[in-house]
């Protein structure tokens, strides 16, 4: 039943893929003036702009423009970057762990910080500490993302400075910190391109996994301090949805009866809360925490961009400031191709949490 | 007749009156009666206020270079007379920017814009939403098939994302911005339209109206829309909010509102390097858009509860 129902809703994200695609290809049709020179760059001399049209297939029916290009996604082709001199695939290998890293543990704080929050704010409902935390929460989901960022940075690099409570308000890692692909250190032989290198490439550049496949600490605790500000920054919208939707979900399941039902068997209140209530009230959490994955990824441009950290979003920035629409294309449709998959995890975890879905 | 009036005063203790109150008085007796709407309405007052009064109550011209006027440093820090600052220094409540001017007075005439960004995207949104949402839910087939289909699409991106990929298109301005806002938050109406029509469209006084020779447009806008209209001002007031931090957000990257206008994200933009040698022109922006995206939360979860049916008789 729940492979069936997986299967479904795979075939289902099809349409919205294709779609996405749609999109992004009648976007960069829009794109004012001569589609040559605004992926090459204003200087391209006209001989190099009309081989670049004749290869690109851009003197065709735009039919047949966009079959082209839907097979070069399918490929994964996305074209040269001119101003990085390299694949845009081969760019995104090397941006996009950044931004699942960052994205990642900013998910885990407002989750393990959010839910806590909430469920002691329901049980003990209208204490102070309810109170705070709502009034919290209430701010922290008005706080611009590049705000909060700037501000923590002032707070945690300025005033801060000289006290153990110090971070560094900027970059990946440390300048000096040996940081070795895991591949490397296990002397494994890899092929000198294709997927099985991008793949590991790809692993290797999530920091906090390398430093602990390579049981390299150093680069651990570096890499992991670095990322401490931007993840509070992406992850304190997404914590106080959670902390508002863990609260009134708890409080909506601790009013009903077989909750009464249950204290009146004399069983613990801890186990009351844990084990009858906090379980029911899941369902709820597992859709705003799919729903905050946009804002997630909408704000990695933004924390990126504050924090020097060169992922997909601050790639993005700066490709926009720089008109390179190849790179602008390629990594939206990365993007939302990734918030689609991300969208069909929450689904399918909804299907297994709640039988009436997959059976429907 | 003494027995009823007995009786309609006895209702009228236990606050259950007999005369006729209207939603809005409702939801208005309601909303007051929550602390933290009425604090979310409170901002918004002093917002729209400050917005509609700003070229009488802000000290300075908020595009006036001030070299040569008065003795002020670049980014010089706020002097606020009543915390000391000599009585002899010219006052600037929020310091002097990288341009040499007034921070204060640019801060309040942002208020206008922000206001405005807020609600010409969403009443954009609203209308083309709404639209399609009763197109899509009252005609079926394959209308909504296709109108839904295609919010979904825009649904699949990141908002703030396709915002800027739209942008990077139209080019940096505020109303490309202000356009690109209004596009990606027309799914939620349409949804909200569409499930607000599907839910009544199979009801009686629907097929009265019909009897009775009402159009199809009669029977969408006098009898269906009034249904949707409460679910459509809670959604708005929540989307003013949104709209307002993400077009907060495309200034920032440069891609709204340009310099000199006065907009709280260009503003914090255009500073964001100057953080540790001039954090008030960092700090103060960004209050003033997490208030007014605060005020607009508050008042939309206000009206969330106070329009809530399961909970009319609680008022």
């Amino acid at each position: 039943m729940m492979i069936q129902y997986m299967i479904r809703r795979i075939l289902s994200s099809i349409p919205v893929l294709l779609g996405i695609l749609l999109v992004t290809f009648a976007l960069a049709r829009l794109i004012p003036g001569d589609p040559c020179r605004a992926i090459l760059g204003e200087k391209a001399t006209q001989e190099v702009c009309d081989r670049f049209i004749r290869e690109k297939g851009l003197d065709k029916p735009i039919h047949i423009q966009f079959g082209i290009y839907l097979s070069e996604m399918a490929r994964g082709d996305f074209g040269e970057s001119i101003r990085y001199g390299m694949p845009v695939t081969r760019l995104l290998v090397e941006r996009l762990p950044m931004t699942v890293e960052l994205s990642f543990s900013a998910l885990i704080v407002s989750i393990i910080i959010g839910i806590p929050l909430g469920v002691i704010s329901a049980v003990r409902h209208n204490s102070w500490v309810d109170v705070t935390t709502m009034v919290w929460a209430n701010t922290g989901v008005s706080m611009p993302v590049f705000w909060l960022g700037l501000m923590l940075a002032y707070v945690f690099s300025l005033l801060l400075k000289d006290t153990p409570f110090w971070l560094p308000p900027s970059g990946r890692v440390s300048p000096g910190i040996p940081n070795d692909p895991f591949y490397e250190v296990w002397g494994l032989t890899l092929p000198a391109e294709g997927f099985l290198l991008a793949m590991f490439q790809f692993l290797s550049r999530l920091h906090i996994l390398n430093s602990l496949l390579t049981a390299n600490w150093e680069l651990l605790k570096d890499s992991t301090t670095h990322l401490i500000l931007p993840a509070l920054a992406l992850g304190t919208i997404p914590m106080a949805l959670i902390a508002r939707m863990a609260r009134s979900a708890m409080l909506d399941v601790l009013g009903q009866d077989y909750i009464r039902t249950a204290r009146a068997k004399g069983l613990k209140r801890s186990a009351v809360i844990y084990k009858h209530a906090f379980r029911n009230s899941l369902l709820p959490l597992v859709t705003v925490i799919g729903l905050s994955l946009g804002g997630l990824l909408g704000g990695a441009v933004l924390t990126e961009t504050i924090f020097g950290l060169s992922g997909v979003g601050r790639t993005l920035y700066d490709a926009i400031t720089a008109r390179d629409y190849g790179i602008v294309q390629a990594f939206t449709v990365v993007i939302a191709f990734f918030f689609v998959a991300l969208n069909l995890i929450v689904d399918v975890s909804y299907a297994y949490l709640d039988p009436r879905i997959r059976l429907t | 007749m003494t027995n009823i009036e007995t009786k309609v005063k006895t209702l009228d203790a236990e606050g259950l009156s007999l005369k006729s109150v209207s939603l809005w008085q409702i939801t208005r007796r309601r909303l007051f009666r929550r602390r933290s709407a009425v604090v979310g309405m409170f901002i918004l007052g002093v917002l729209v206020f400050v917005a509609l009064t700003a070229q009488w109550i802000s000290p300075y011209d908020p595009y006036q270079v001030l070299i040569g006027i008065e003795e002020v440093e670049r980014r010089q820090d706020p002097c606020i007379h009543l915390f000391g600052c000599p009585a002899d220094q010219p006052q600037h409540l929020a310091g002097i920017d990288g341009n040499v001017r007034d921070e204060f007075s640019r801060l309040l005439y942002g208020a206008r814009l922000s206001l405005m960004v807020g609600f010409t995207t969403v009443s954009f949104a609203i209308i083309i939403g709404t639209v399609l949402g009763a197109l899509g839910g009252y005609f079926g087939g394959w209308i909504d098939n296709i109108i839904m289909r295609v919010m979904d699409v825009l649904l699949a991106f990141p908002s703030l994302l396709l915002a800027i990929a739209i942008v990077t298109v139209l080019g940096p301005g505020l109303i490309n911005a202000l356009l690109a806002i209004g596009i990606v938050s027309i799914p939620a109406y349409a949804r909200v339209m569409r499930a607000s029509v599907l839910s009544v469209r199979e009801m009686d006084y629907i097929s009265a109206t019909r009897a009775l020779g009402g159009s199809n447009l009669q029977i969408l806008f006098r009898r269906i829309l009034p249904n949707a209209l409460t679910p459509l001002i809670v959604q708005g007031t929540l989307g003013i909010a949104t709209a307002i931090l993400d077009a907060a957000a495309l200034s920032f990257l440069g891609l709204g509102a340009q310099p000199p206008t006065p907009e709280w994200g260009s503003m914090l933009g255009s500073e964001r390097n100057q953080v540790f040698t001039a954090p008030h022109l960092v700090f103060y922006p960004g209050l003033a858009i997490m208030l007014t995206v605060l005020s607009f939360n508050l008042l939309g979860d206000g009206l969330r509860d106070a329009l809530d049916p399961r909970l009319a008789h609680i008022s």
